[in-house]
């Protein structure tokens, strides 16, 4: 046990990679037996970070971080194998526990290539996690990267089947290698300043550990290239934030998202959605506020527009859609820019109570974002298997038919709209409350892309579920099954919880924030 | 540790296998590459030894032996491994070892192959190795001549004469030209030896060193590919049969750049001071030009002829920095893109053996065929793009920050694009070869690749992810060897 | 007269009585034969060769200091012993080549003129005197303008002898007017007189360039340097090949040795300028030799004008005008002795299968004769000056000799000139090894010529990996001049 608790976030970072070398060892042609086995792993990482959760409180804090590990990893340029948890890591850190296994359920369609699907899977979570774990700039920026990877062949192999997309000449490729291509491309691309920035930081303060340049690099001044170290600094700041914003994604950096979403396997998504964009607003939180406090707040207006006119071109966008999959995509946009908002807003007036609500609106936002969303794309994900169209037209009336389908898909569509009494609300209504007396035309121009979120939504469940039935899919669209009854449960009973009490998680969260912007 | 004779018996094994093949009875094919396989692998080991003996809290050089060989004028066969070329010994003997796994397929004059082979192994061996600076050129150019012979009688029919030669005169040149300044050398230090560590403490004066850097770096440096210099080797990349690529690429070229960090940087570091802001420039144009180059191949030999133009640009670039963690990365990105290359280079020669074609449009769904290829080929392309958590970040990140800590943000700037540029071109070539639909021609004369084939890209594989994941399996040595380098450049 | 005969005097004059000795008993020998065709004048010469070879390297060998002997005419000295080894070798080898070689081999006077030459040569290698010299140089040439057109039915062989006949005579007759100016100036014909009554004539420099370059003349002839080396190719080409081989070896380094020895000891007043003037020459000579070279279709031509080029690198050594330049030199002529032999041999056993010179004609050779190619290949690139052969140990102690002599510019020349030089030998060996073959017939090599190329390629292979014994040889040699 001491092993197991001396150790809690390196068994959780690399159980899942363990796990998918473990199926790739499994015989591939007994598909059942490695969707099996990689489900029953996956819940492995899970149920350490259950434990991680429990122990929290009582692990001792350094530097605001708990559970720390510290190993010799790359000593060469000083950048060692650190992690450590606060509130913040630790609710994405389930967040991401908790959907994998969910995913991997909701994978269980999947036919083709089922083992290395399922491997892919897991070291995608290792992936994720790593960035959520790292408490070393270096390690971060390398489980940032090393998640682009399983993520570019889930969706390149994996991806929906139809379609093409016309390049130049006439040269044709598949839609999903198109969308798989364009996601790995931008954010690699929106992350070579990023990777300038980090070595910049790491040369100029002689170290990577993130405890150290908290101390050491916001304080930093002189001249370095023969440039104003604020010059320097506010370089090095946009350079970290178009990565991050390019991965949330803020707009305009958003164009990647609909088609990796669209074009992406429904667990893909899922994990796309629910984990994948959360990556980069945990940059944001974890890297850019600290790490550049004058900057960011120098900056923060330009942010909090941006994501005001996410919210609201996302809401338009959304409803715009006539392909169910492309408009949850866009209402990710949307949703994602109400963190944004939060940020932004703690950015500009760090230290004051209104930041530390926004924060905590925006974490709890990114954490029912994800369970939200993931929700949806799988819902989505179901009418396409049985119906093989995303094409709001083409359905109608569905409620008949599957009613237990259509009240899930109506529960988490209000969720995801901010019903009150869902978890939706609770975030929305903390970004808001925040950010009103820091950018209040901003965060007044937001309610009004708000109204558009439930227009959007209400377009989708009324072109589904109500208007006359569509005759072609009498019989020919069954009920949620058991499968996806046990993926979709923990999500809407996640959804309901927080709705109503929320206090479990944003006490863990409020912790955190409250050291990084109290 | 010390292993008596382990380094002799590493130069001298390869050179006395190769010519004991000559004699072999030429029919029987099996009996050679049998004979061939178990020389390598005892290469293999032998260098495998030297790595894992090597002390990082011990002496400079290790493995030391040093016999008199012209006392007249101070030569000694005089060999030794520092941090910086113990990794390559052992890069050397894990291509060599693959290299000759890899060639099973070869048909036409074996033991000729082979023996030409394990002399080229034999005087790259000796290059890693030599404390003397006559016994470094002369085994620089015993690893360069082969090449021709390769090239010229198992290359690729349509473009191997023209391909042979201009590799052989490019690299004879740079030989010839770096051989007169290290004769220069010789005379004006007035030492009487050609024992380079002698030679580190020569002092020569900064006129001299501002004269002569240039010859001595670029005479080596065209054997790393640097710009200018580098047109022959895409062009003999593309001819070479497939080990004889790998053995190129991984381990050729970084025979040019060792030796020009070993007689160049390391004996006259006033003069590489002088010059390197801007030779700097040059690797910058290597780096980003071939990148951009490789992103327009469809032959896809070229494609990674072109894109080792572009890695060992960085090599050259770390050497040219003058800075601790450039010199780090490049020796470390010496030993990642030699092994991500032959990788490279023996999937293709694999992919080649059987389709019969080059040509990236014309390849596809090869995945399904090859999977084991196909994943060895997918991981080489990560290290390529430098992707962490792989070899290839370990090795370039360091350069970077060298580019940084020693003044030229914006050449690091620049340089990045060459990552997003590299990241293009390979996804395009996975997507391209190994997915997508198998074209119908190909139907039925694709089959998997053999075991041994296997086992040959697991261990490159390996080498890869090893580094990636847990650097510290070769930093200590590396930065063994790069401390010595940053003394005599004076501590900067 | 006789009682003033020192058994030091006997032993420094070993090789030749030795030779004489054999020439006399394979004239007879051909006499008793009276005629008739046999191998036993071959057989005879090879023994003696080799005999004699045994009896030099065992008690011709001179002692630390050098010695005048036979009134001052010959220098027993190191140097003088080192070529004598070398004259004897090649020698050796040459006729082990010609064994079996037309039917020339079957005939008793090849072997008694080549014998007369050898002994020219190994008395070129020791004189000290101006007189001697002339002497030895004729006795060797005279001989050689013979054996050059040897083959009388063979059009190309007859004019091969007459021209060198022609050019040697001219030139010699130059030379000679150069030394009648020297014995004027200095009073002396001793090459060890020459340069003090030089010195006490007070002789104006230009007069001294002038007489140098009439000396220079005779021995660029013989060394083939530009531009006097214009006979060589057609010489080379038309002569039977073991005499070609011989020319381009045994032949070449007796002038070397000479041009050395009368450089170093008759013209010290003027070191600079001749420096320069035969630095002029060699850039010159490597640099026609190996452009011209280029071009060539025909092995033996091809080989002609590379020895040409080789005769360019050897004289950057004697440009140094240093102890290292000397060893360097010495070091020069031994390895491309025994290369070039090999490289001959190899042309002699392959004419002897397809009765071709044609480069073409060596098309898939490795295919045919894989050995045989092997020893192609390896002297070729030994004349390339790739390790680990003799050849790049040559080459880096000439350079290394021009660079401690402050002649960058003419390493840079030399430099430039080994990778013209690399390309055309490259370009035969691409045909040796990789064009396809005309035919599939094995090209058979006797077992004197199988022999003759195992020990050259051994040699050169030993001269190319263990480096000590014959630099310290060659340095001794070169401490005798200084």
């Amino acid at each position: 046990m001491d092993f197991i608790h001396n150790n809690i976030l390196s068994l959780i970072l690399f159980s899942p990679m363990l796990a998918a070398l473990v199926v790739m060892l499994l015989p591939g042609e007994n598909k059942d037996l490695v969707r099996r086995v990689a489900f029953a792993l996956s819940l492995l990482p899970f149920a350490l970070t259950l434990v991680a959760w429990f122990g929290f409180g009582a692990a001792p804090e350094v530097d605001g971080f708990r559970m720390q590990e510290q190993h010799v990893w790359y000593p060469a340029i000083n950048s060692s194998y650190h992690l450590g948890v606060d509130g913040l890591s630790l609710s994405m850190v389930l967040l991401t526990t908790l959907l994998t296994p969910l995913a991997l359920l909701a994978s269980f369609s999947v036919e083709e290539r089922v083992k290395p699907y399922m491997a892919l899977f897991l070291a995608l979570e290792t992936g994720m996690l790593g960035v959520f774990l790292s408490l070393d700039l270096l390690l971060f920026f390398l489980f940032w990267e090393i998640g682009l990877v399983p993520m570019y062949f889930l969706i390149d192999q994996w991806g929906s089947k139809g379609g093409e997309r016309e390049l130049w000449n006439g040269i044709k490729i598949p839609s999903r290698r198109y969308a798989a291509f364009k996601f790995m491309v931008y954010t690699m691309v929106g992350s070579l300043g990023l990777l300038l920035a980090v070595q910049l930081l790491g040369v100029v303060a002689g170290s990577f550990d993130l405890l150290a340049l908290y101390e050491s690099w916001p304080a930093l001044s002189g001249t370095l290239f023969g440039y104003e170290m604020g010059t320097i600094k506010a370089v090095a700041f946009w350079a970290f934030a178009i990565a991050f914003a390019v991965k949330v994604p803020i707009w305009p950096f958003h164009t990647w998202l609909p088609d990796a979403h669209t074009e992406a396997p429904t667990a893909g998504s899922m994990i796309l959605a629910g984990v994948l964009l959360k990556l980069g607003a945990y940059g944001f939180l974890r890297l850019v506020l600290p790490l550049y406090p004058e900057q960011a707040q120098q900056y923060a207006p330009v942010l909090a527009l941006l994501a005001t006119a996410a919210i609201i071109f996302g809401a338009f966008s959304a409803f715009a859609q006539n392909d169910f999959k492309r408009l949850v995509a866009y209402s990710s946009v949307n949703h994602m820019g109400f963190v944004v908002l939060g940020i932004a807003a703690a950015a500009f007036a760090a230290g004051t109570e209104s930041a530390v609500i926004a924060v905590n609106g925006a974490v709890l936002q990114m954490f029912n974002h994800g369970i939200s969303a993931a929700a949806m794309f799988f819902m989505v994900g179901i009418i396409y298997e049985r119906t093989h169209t995303r094409d709001l037209n083409a359905w109608g009336g569905l409620f008949a038919i599957v009613p237990l389908f259509g009240a899930l898909l109506i529960l988490s569509s209000m969720a995801s709209l901010g019903l009150p009494g869902l978890n939706g609300f609770v975030s929305e209504f903390l970004v808001v409350r925040g950010a009103w007396p820091i950018f209040t035309q901003y965060t007044a121009l937001s309610m009004l892309g708000l109204l558009f979120t439930g227009a959007y939504i209400l377009k989708g469940i009324s072109k589904t579920l109500h208007g006359p039935l569509n005759e072609k899919w009498k019989g020919h669209f069954a009920d949620v099954t058991r499968r996806e009854l046990l993926v979709l449960s923990p999500l809407v009973v996640l959804m309901l919880w927080l709705g109503i009490w929320p206090a479990w998680l944003l006490d863990v969260i409020n912790q955190a924030v409250l050291k990084i912007f109290g | 540790m010390q292993i008596p004779y382990i380094l002799s018996a590493i130069v001298l094994l390869p050179i006395v296998a190769g010519a004991v093949m000559l004699f072999l009875p030429p029919k029987n094919r099996d009996l050679i590459y049998r004979f061939a396989l178990g020389a390598a692998f005892v290469t293999f080991l032998l260098t495998l030894v030297v790595y894992l003996g090597f002390d990082t809290a011990g002496p400079r050089f290790q493995f030391v032996e040093k016999y008199d060989w012209l006392p007249a004028l101070g030569i000694s066969f005089h060999v030794g491994v520092d941090g910086i070329s113990a990794p390559l010994v052992l890069l050397t003997g894990v291509v060599i070892f693959t290299g000759v796994i890899i060639s099973q397929r070869i048909e036409d004059r074996v033991r000729e192959f082979f023996a030409f082979l394990f002399i080229l192994a034999s005087g790259v061996f000796g290059v890693f190795v030599a404390l003397d600076l006559f016994a470094l050129f002369f085994f620089y150019e015993i690893a360069v001549f082969p090449m021709y012979l390769l090239i010229a009688l198992w290359g690729w029919k349509q473009t191997r004469e023209y391909a042979a030669m201009k590799l052989t005169l490019y690299l004879f040149v740079g030989s010839v030209i770096a051989l007169v300044g290290a004769l220069a050398m010789y005379f004006s230090s007035g030492l009487g030896t050609f024992d380079m560590i002698a030679l580190e403490s020569a002092n020569f004066s900064p006129a001299f060193q501002n004269l002569w850097f240039p010859f001595v770096f670029f005479g080596f440096a065209v054997l790393g590919g640097i710009f200018p210099f580098h047109n022959w080797s895409p062009v003999g990349h593309v001819a070479a049969p497939t080990a004889v690529s790998m053995f190129h690429a991984g381990v050729l070229m970084k025979l040019g750049a060792f030796a020009a960090l070993r007689v160049g940087i390391m004996l006259m570091p006033i003069g590489a001071q002088t010059h390197m802001p801007w030779i700097i420039l040059l690797t910058l144009v290597n780096v980003v030009y071939g990148a951009f180059i490789a992103m327009t191949q469809t032959d896809f030999k070229y494609m990674i002829g072109y894109s080792s133009v572009s890695h060992m640009g960085l090599v050259a670039m770390g050497f040219a920095t003058l800075d601790y963690n450039g010199l780090v990365g490049a020796s470390v990105q010496m030993v990642s893109h030699g092994v991500m290359t032959a990788l490279f280079f023996a999937v293709v020669g694999m992919i080649y053996d059987q389709a019969h074609t080059r040509q990236i449009p014309e390849l596809g769904g090869l995945m399904k065929i090859m999977p084991f290829a196909g994943v060895g080929f997918i991981i080489g392309g990560l290290v390529s793009m430098g992707m962490p958590g792989f070899s290839g970040f370990i090795a370039e990140f360091p350069i970077f920050m060298g580019l940084w800590a020693a003044d030229y943000p914006w050449i690091a700037i620049i340089s990045v694009v060459s990552i997003a540029v590299t990241a293009a071109y390979i996804l395009r070539a996975v997507g391209r070869v190994f997915f997508g639909e198998l074209p119908a021609e190909l139907e039925g004369h694709m089959h998997d690749v053999k075991p041994s084939e296997k086992l040959a890209i697991a261990i490159l594989c390996f080498i890869m992810i090893a580094i990636g994941v847990y650097p510290n399996v070769i930093m200590p040595m590396v930065q063994h060897g790069v401390d010595a380098v940053l003394a005599l450049l004076g501590g900067a | 007269m006789f009682a003033s005969i020192t058994p030091e005097m006997l032993l420094a004059i070993l090789p030749e009585i030795s030779l004489l000795v054999v020439m006399a008993v394979v004239f007879t020998a051909d006499l008793i034969l009276h005629g008739k065709r046999s191998s036993l004048p071959a057989w005879l010469a090879v023994g003696g060769l080799g005999l004699t070879l045994l009896l030099t390297g065992l008690f011709a060998q001179p002692g630390a200091q050098p010695q005048l002997v036979w009134g001052g005419m010959l220098r027993h000295d190191w140097l003088a012993f080192i070529f004598k080894i070398i004259f004897l070798t090649a020698a050796l080898l040459v006729t082990l080549l010609t064994v079996g070689w037309q039917k020339v081999w079957l005939k008793g006077e090849y072997y008694v003129l080549l014998l007369v030459s050898t002994m020219g040569m190994t008395l070129m290698g020791a004189s000290a005197d101006l007189l001697m010299l002339f002497l030895a140089i004729e006795t060797t040439s005279i001989p050689l303008y013979v054996l050059a057109g040897f083959v009388v039915r063979d059009d190309k062989s007859t004019e091969a002898g007459f021209k060198y006949l022609l050019f040697g005579a001219v030139t010699t007759g130059v030379m000679l007017y150069g030394f009648s100016l020297l014995y004027g100036f200095a009073g002396s014909t001793s090459l060890y007189a020459i340069a003090a009554g030089i010195a006490s004539a007070a002789i104006p420099a230009p007069v001294l360039i002038g007489t140098l370059l009439l000396v220079l003349v005779g021995f660029g002839f013989k060394v083939s340097m530009a531009p006097l080396h214009f006979w060589a190719p057609d010489v080379y080409e038309g002569a039977p090949t073991p005499i070609t081989a011989f020319l381009s070896t045994a032949s070449k380094a007796a002038g070397f040795v000479v041009l050395l020895r009368v450089m170093l000891a008759a013209f010290p007043a003027i070191l600079v300028e001749w420096q320069t003037i035969i630095a002029a020459g060699a850039a010159l000579t490597m640099t026609v030799g190996n452009l011209i070279a280029l071009s060539q279709r025909n092995i033996k031509r091809l080989l002609a004008y590379s020895s040409v080029a080789h005769a360019g690198y050897s004289l950057l050594a004697v440009a140094a005008a240093s102890e290292l330049g000397v060893v360097s030199l010495v070091y020069y002529l031994l390895v491309y002795t025994v290369t070039q032999i090999a490289a001959f041999g190899v042309v002699i056993v392959v004419w002897h299968t397809t009765g071709s010179d044609e480069i073409a004609d060596y098309a898939g050779l490795h295919r045919r004769s894989p050995m045989l190619a092997l020893a192609l290949l390896l002297s070729f690139l030994s004349l390339a000056g790739i390790p680990p052969l003799g050849g790049f140990i040559a080459k880096i102690l000439a350079f290394a000799a021009a660079v401690e002599a402050g002649l960058v510019w003419l390493v840079v020349v030399a430099v430039l000139n080994s990778i013209v030089g690399l390309y055309y030998y490259l370009v035969v060996l691409k045909v040796a090894y990789l064009d396809e073959p005309k035919s599939d017939k094995p090209v058979p090599a006797t077992r004197p010529q199988a022999a003759t190329l195992l020990v050259s390629v051994l040699l050169m292979l030993i001269l190319g990996v263990v480096l000590a014994p014959w630099y310290n040889w060659a340095a001794s040699g070169a401490a005798g001049l200084f």
